[in-house]
């Protein structure tokens, strides 16, 4: 940051550590942009009825494997419109291979409307309503092709984003809660708990982490709900991450464990619970906050290899890499490649956290400034 | 030294007895044994079985003992005569089903480990040295991608357009032709011809977080102090770089090279059955499905064996590069 006047000068000198902080973020242009596209995702999270042309287990009749359909800025005529149409499909009979296929029909063409009404829904499942963000008058748009069972892809993605994100984020909460357990203890207390708890944690790391939880994944019963399986596999990513956060705050702890305002603190007769919240967890919780940042894309890549494997999260739940696994042999891929097109989200939700997660880091780093 | 192998060798050994507990633990969790899957299977295909059968399969397989004394039996029988126990699922020895699979699994180890570090040590380097280049740029934006793709996508997208632009497929491990040959040097190259595209999958990640590592570590070192004194010296050029500022960033690189194995090892299984590799990762996986503990409990072993040898190396190999962790002394 560059003071040029006194005002400014001012400004900087008096500002808090966390506008400090932010004033050094919003620099990182890609932060910015990791930070937009995951308030997308978030907003898609929370109001997926609305962004969603269709229910994630809406069935479009017969379309089973219907390809994504093009856009295009002509209207019927073939003359150039501003509002973008969609063809229509129809199935023939390819003549070599006798097969079914999906051909444009070029007459069947329709004007993409926006705000439609469709099928009714209700908000958080009290709010009544019916608008879809877009939609065609007859018949049904898929842009992103539909599934096995005719279902749209791009509106079970956007479904999916829900489940994804909400699961990533109570597995990194539960994560956070063992590794602060875990990692203050041994860091406040060092001695030979510190040393014990150094020993399993280096023992954990030892056995290879996917294989690990797999194991404990397939042990869920198949009896089991979907949404018990949903609670266990928050439980399950909370133990894959675990490790690391506790040994950052274990290393954040001892570093400051000795310093001067603490000691102090100790010599003023403040107890233990004092010392923890009122000194030392407001000295490194912007590092922690980074931590969380950076271990987030571990959550989902984790949750998606789960579910892809079909360890994890199991349909009605649709999560990115229930989709995913959709598309887990080659026969599928080759005829319908577009059940691929779900990883696009996961690859945006990953990269964005981790861009978000460095400008952060960077930020909340008080020696990284160059004044 | 050798004070230092031994005392590494001794943990070592506590840590995979403790193993041995856990993925015993783990192969216990599901309800229910082989027995209930192998009834239930029968059943969908409507087969009749009997309770007193399957009580009787159960005391064959002896499945009705109690915990503790499964565990003694079965690690009696690996530590006295190497026997794993057998797969419910084969009817015959675990060993015998894992067989070939498991040196799958270590060639594919080994040579994403060669593959991460040949790549990514020279870019590492390169980035640090030309730091905030064009270069430096497309390869942290690359090492970011490359995080950010889960392995399994990867290798999807490998196997999709190898089959719709070469119309070959990158699955499998060999030529139909020498699935069933004996070993020869004509059906190494072939393994490796197959083998290659796990490797580099495998190596994405792995590659992006080494060089971040090595480009982090030799920023740092590069404005240090002895490097200013070797200059001052009249050490120039690359000597000076490989000499001084590598040389001490490599030693975060050995470090970690134990948790890089893990890694790989923890990543494979679901390349391997994306690409259908057959090596112990889809064993694993059905092995898990159909409740087959003893083959399951085995392969887990097996991975984490290969981890814990790899840590053990980079233990001793961080040893020989930096004598204050020989001695002891603390940094």
């Amino acid at each position: 940051m560059k003071i040029q006047d006194d005002n400014s000068k001012i400004k900087y000198y008096t500002a808090s550590q966390w506008q400090l902080i932010w004033w050094r973020f919003r620099k990182h242009r890609l932060s910015i942009v990791g930070i937009t596209i995951l308030s997308i995702f978030l907003i898609f999270a929370l109001f997926p009825e609305f962004f969603a042309p269709y229910g994630p287990t809406q069935r479009n009749g017969e379309n089973v494997f219907c390809p994504p359909s093009k856009i295009v800025f002509k209207n019927a005529d073939g003359k150039f419109s501003p509002v973008p149409h969609v063809y229509g499909f129809k199935r023939e009979r390819n003549k070599e291979t006798l097969k079914m296929e999906y051909v444009v029909d070029e007459t069947n063409i329709q004007s993409l409307k926006f705000f439609v009404k469709g099928e009714k829904y209700k908000l958080f499942g009290i709010l009544p309503g019916s608008i879809h963000i877009y939609g065609v008058e007859n018949g049904f748009v898929h842009l992103w092709g539909t599934d096995n069972m005719a279902r749209d892809v791009f509106s079970r993605t956007i479904f999916a984003t829900r489940s994804s994100l909400s699961i990533g984020v109570l597995g990194l909460f539960i994560a956070f809660v063992i590794g602060l357990v875990i990692g203050g203890v041994s860091g406040y207390f060092g001695g030979w708990v510190d040393n014990f708890i150094q020993r399993l944690t280096e023992f954990i790391r030892s056995i290879p982490t996917y294989p690990l939880w797999m194991g404990v994944a397939a042990a869920m019963p198949k009896e089991w709900s979907p949404k018990t399986v949903y609670f266990m596999m928050t439980i399950i990513l909370g133990f894959i991450g675990w490790t690391t956060l506790a040994r950052r705050i274990r290393s954040q702890i001892i570093a400051i464990r000795e310093a001067d305002f603490i000691v102090a603190a100790k010599l003023c007769g403040a107890s233990d619970m004092r010392i923890i919240f009122k000194h030392m967890i407001p000295t490194f919780i912007s590092y922690i906050i980074v931590d969380l940042t950076i271990s987030f894309p571990n959550m989902i890549l984790s949750e998606t290899s789960l579910s892809f494997l079909g360890l994890g999260l199991r349909p009605p739940v649709t999560s990115w890499g229930v989709l995913l696994k959709a598309a887990q042999n080659i026969d599928t891929i080759m005829s319908s490649p577009w059940m691929l097109i779900p990883s696009i989200f996961v690859i945006l939700a990953v990269l964005s956290f981790s861009f978000v997660g460095d400008g952060l880091r960077d930020a909340a780093d008080p020696y990284s400034e160059k004044s | 030294m050798v004070n230092f192998i031994l005392k590494k060798l001794l943990s070592t050994l506590i840590t995979i007895f403790f193993v041995s507990i856990v993925v015993f633990i783990i192969i216990e969790l599901p309800p229910g044994d082989f027995t209930d899957s192998f009834a239930a299977g029968r059943s969908d295909q409507g087969e009749v079985v009997s309770k007193a059968e399957i009580e009787n399969m159960r005391a064959l397989y002896g499945l009705d003992r109690p915990v503790h004394e499964r565990y003694f039996k079965w690690i009696w029988g690996i530590v006295s005569r190497g026997d794993f126990g057998i797969s419910f699922r084969y009817k015959s020895p675990v060993l015998f089903v894992i067989g070939e699979r498991i040196s799958f699994t270590t060639y594919l180890a080994l040579l994403t480990m060669l593959f991460t570090y040949l790549i990514a040590i020279p870019i590492g380097i390169y980035s640090a040295m030309r730091q905030y280049t064009l270069g430096d740029y497309f390869f942290t934006f690359a090492g970011y991608l490359g995080l950010s793709i889960p392995s399994f996508l990867l290798a999807l997208l490998l196997l999709y357009f190898s089959t719709k632009y070469t119309h070959t497929t990158v699955g499998g491990l060999f030529s139909p032709e020498f699935k069933n040959a004996a070993w020869s040097m004509a059906k190494v190259v072939d393994m490796l011809k197959h083998i290659w595209v796990a490797a580099v999958v495998l190596a994405v990640a792995g590659t992006a977080k080494v060089i971040r590592t090595l480009r982090a570590t030799l920023l740092d070192e590069k404005s240090k102090l002895y490097v200013t004194a070797a200059k001052a010296r009249g050490v120039s050029g690359n000597a000076l770089i490989m000499k001084y500022p590598v040389r001490a960033a490599m030693n975060p690189i050995a470090s970690t090279l134990g948790w890089e194995l893990s890694y790989v090892i923890s990543g494979s299984p679901i390349v391997a059955v994306v690409l259908s590799i057959p090596d112990m990762g889809p064993l694993y996986l059905t092995a898990l499905l159909s409740q087959d503990m003893y083959l399951a409990g085995t392969l887990l072993i097996f991975m984490s064996l290969m981890t814990i040898i790899g840590t053990f190396i980079s233990d001793i190999l961080l040893a020989i590069l930096d004598p204050r962790i020989r001695l002891g002394i603390k940094i």
